[in-house]
């Protein structure tokens, strides 16, 4: 897994309430073997039409707005539990998601894969939709370490599971982690009364 | 002390260690795989040169990408067979069991496992799918993971996880004629909303779930996710040993004797104390729609659209061709689709037949019946329920997810609405532009016959 630490850079606002996995990644790409190639499918019936033209209407395909920080509206990543919409979501190039509320089991994909998720309340959900709305230029930063997430308009400190913050500064992730436990494992095994 | 919920004590007897300040190593009993979310899972391994820790305590089945007619014919779709003949070399690879396409036992992997007695209460169950919550009808936990998850089960036979926090939904009362388990959970979602359960497990209680069947419980808890719960699960009792008992893989002799007393023990005491609980009355709840593009969009049939001020009501009702405040009763509908492993079950089809019997289906109706497994589907034989709808003018094709996701060809096409037994109203979920009318397999058959969306409370049938 890739390393996260600090990153600055501008935001891409998609204030879209309950963006489900089926969104992200619609299940007729769910047919490859690997984890490539998702990014260039991420969003697709949003950024393209039903005859292949590109929706200009869309944000991701509006110039303005570019960014590896994704800014999305409340319950971001509900419904399937395809990791495929982390591959997506990082193979398009986002490192960031900013939202009020996050699916669980998304929010734990993520993590997997390297992408800090966010969760900041609702009100500051609005104004930063705003800000980075109306100001495509603001540079947003994420620092890991200090878990602060710094705009024009001042500092946030944001949380994360302690262990989780950890895999992601160190690049490590669970199965490491997991196979160190295999003594423990295989006595629970032995010990178990059921 | 507070006493201990269901949840806690099959968590508890499952904790390996403890990380301080951070996640627990959570043991898992069963897990089950498919050919969507597995071959990367086995690629992590084996770039890792990391060995599958425990493959007899995994089963394999083939159901998100497989055709639903000429199973026995070679898959079409290149991608699709290369997925499928993924799946088939990495168990032979690693000595796991696999019901592939054709097999006597292949199925949607959540009507397999229960019917086949893999599923057992008191379990910890994983599968890279969000609907595994359907297992925690026989009061196991059980829950959807990622693929990063799944390789994690394989090398260790363990996930890292956070203890979520406790949710209750009690229903209590007397349902009304034609008020199925589905428009229960329909109902209790269109309540609390599509994130009410996140971070939470819940627990179903109340006679409303101790009248219902197994098949009943595996709806209800199926749809845990669709409110944002990772999982859902109903105390077992007489009903769930009794499901269980005989099956193919269940205990038998001793080992039944020894495992039901403990089965008996996991009931949630009554001094437990929940996180968040909901009450509803079984008197309030009838047959259910949605309206909108998530299962939170739901309404009682003889309702109408909210009408108010919402950017999110509004973008859905865009996609769905629907206006506030009115009606579905008499919308036509050309698509139905009576499948998933929401409702794809026998008593889902027996449902269905007793409805249709002596009718015909509507002429503009194309009706996609798809049993949720070989078992189902022999069954639908045995008891005559093929020659039901036969004769009524459907067809039943062969098991798979099917329409509920749309990977394989079973599409809905742009534009059409789908009154569908499944779980997901997704813009898109059931095809390209594809407008997806959630609903109880009566409903569904209902809406068949008479080719519009029919007010089933007021049918004699």
């Amino acid at each position: 897994m890739e390393k996260f630490t600090k990153l600055t850079d501008t935001a891409v606002p998609l204030p879209i309430e309950n963006i489900d996995t089926d969104q992200i990644i619609p299940a007729r790409f769910l047919k490859s073997t690997d984890k490539k190639g998702f990014g260039d499918n991420v969003f697709r019936d949003w950024r393209f039409k039903q005859n292949g033209e590109v929706n200009e209407d869309f944000v991701l395909n509006d110039p303005t707005y570019s960014g590896p920080i994704l800014v999305a509206g409340d319950n971001f990543g509900c419904g399937s539990s395809r990791e495929h919409a982390a591959w997506a979501i990082a193979g398009y190039g986002f490192k960031v998601v900013i939202s009020s509320f996050f699916a669980d089991i998304f929010k734990g994909n993520a993590l997997n894969n390297g992408i800090l998720p966010i969760q900041v309340t609702p009100e500051y959900l609005k104004e930063l939709l705003a800000l980075v709305a109306e100001k495509p230029q603001t540079k947003l930063t994420i620092d890991l370490e200090n878990q602060l997430l710094s705009t024009p308009a001042g500092e946030l400190e944001f949380e994360i599971d302690p262990y989780k913050k950890v895999c992601m500064i160190n690049g490590y992730d669970d199965i490491d982690f997991l196979i160190s436990k295999k003594d423990k494992i295989e006595a629970f095994e032995l010990e178990r009364s059921f | 002390m507070a006493g201990k919920t269901l949840f806690d004590k099959v968590w508890d007897a499952h904790v390996v260690d403890t990380v301080p300040n951070g996640p627990q190593v959570l043991y898992i009993d069963k897990h089950l795989i498919h050919e969507v979310t597995s071959p990367q899972a086995f690629s992590e391994l084996e770039e890792r040169g990391i060995a599958v820790a425990r493959p007899d305590q995994i089963v394999a089945t083939a159901d998100h990408n497989t055709p639903t007619v000429d199973q026995h014919l070679p898959v079409r779709d290149v991608l699709s067979r290369n997925q499928l003949k993924q799946l088939s070399e990495n168990c032979e690879k690693h000595g796991i069991t696999l019901y592939g396409l054709g097999h006597k036992y292949n199925g949607i992997v959540h009507v397999m496992a229960p019917e086949l007695g893999i599923t057992q209460p008191g379990m910890t169950m994983v599968c890279g799918d969000s609907h595994t919550s359907t297992h925690g009808a026989f009061g196991t936990i059980a829950f959807g993971i990622g693929t990063s998850q799944v390789a994690q089960v394989f090398a260790s036979q363990c996930l890292l996880l956070t203890k979520p926090k406790s949710l209750r939904v009690n229903v209590n009362g007397k349902l009304k004629p034609n008020v199925l388990p589905k428009d229960v959970i329909l109902y209790v979602i269109s309540k609390i909303g599509t994130n009410a359960g996140t971070g939470y497990f819940c627990e179903y209680a109340g006679n409303v779930f101790e009248e219902m069947s197994m098949e009943g419980r595996m709806t209800v808890c199926n749809m845990s996710i669709e409110m944002g719960a990772r999982g859902g699960m109903i105390a077992p009792d007489q009903t769930t040993f009794d499901y269980v008992q005989g099956r193919e893989f269940a205990p038998e002799n001793a080992e039944w004797e020894e495992k039901l007393a403990y089965w008996k023990t996991l009931p949630t005491d009554a001094d437990a104390v929940f996180d968040k609980e909901y009450s509803f009355d079984a008197e309030d709840i009838e047959p259910m729609v949605t309206y909108g593009t998530n299962p939170g969009m739901g309404i009682k049939v003889t309702g109408t659209i909210p009408d108010k001020e919402d950017v999110n009501l509004d973008k859905a009702l865009a996609y769905m061709n629907f206006k506030k405040g009115e009606s579905l009763i008499d919308k036509p509908i050309n698509y139905v689709f009576i499948g998933s492993c929401t409702n794809s079950r026998i008593e889902d089809f027996r449902i269905a037949a007793d409805f249709v019997k002596g009718k015909q289906k509507a002429p503009n109706v194309n009706a996609w019946l798809v049993p949720g497994s070989q078992q189902v589907a022999k069954q639908l034989v045995e008891e005559g329920l093929d020659k039901v709808f036969t004769e009524a003018g459907f067809a039943l094709r062969q098991p798979g997810c099917s329409a509920c996701l749309a990977m394989n060809d079973d599409k809905i096409p742009e534009g059409e609405y789908c009154v569908s037994t499944s779980n997901r109203n997704f813009e898109g979920r059931q095809g390209q532009g594809a407008r997806t009318i959630l609903a109880s397999p009566l409903m569904a058959a209902a809406t068949a016959v008479a080719g519009k969306i029919t007010d089933i409370t007021k049918q004699l049938n």
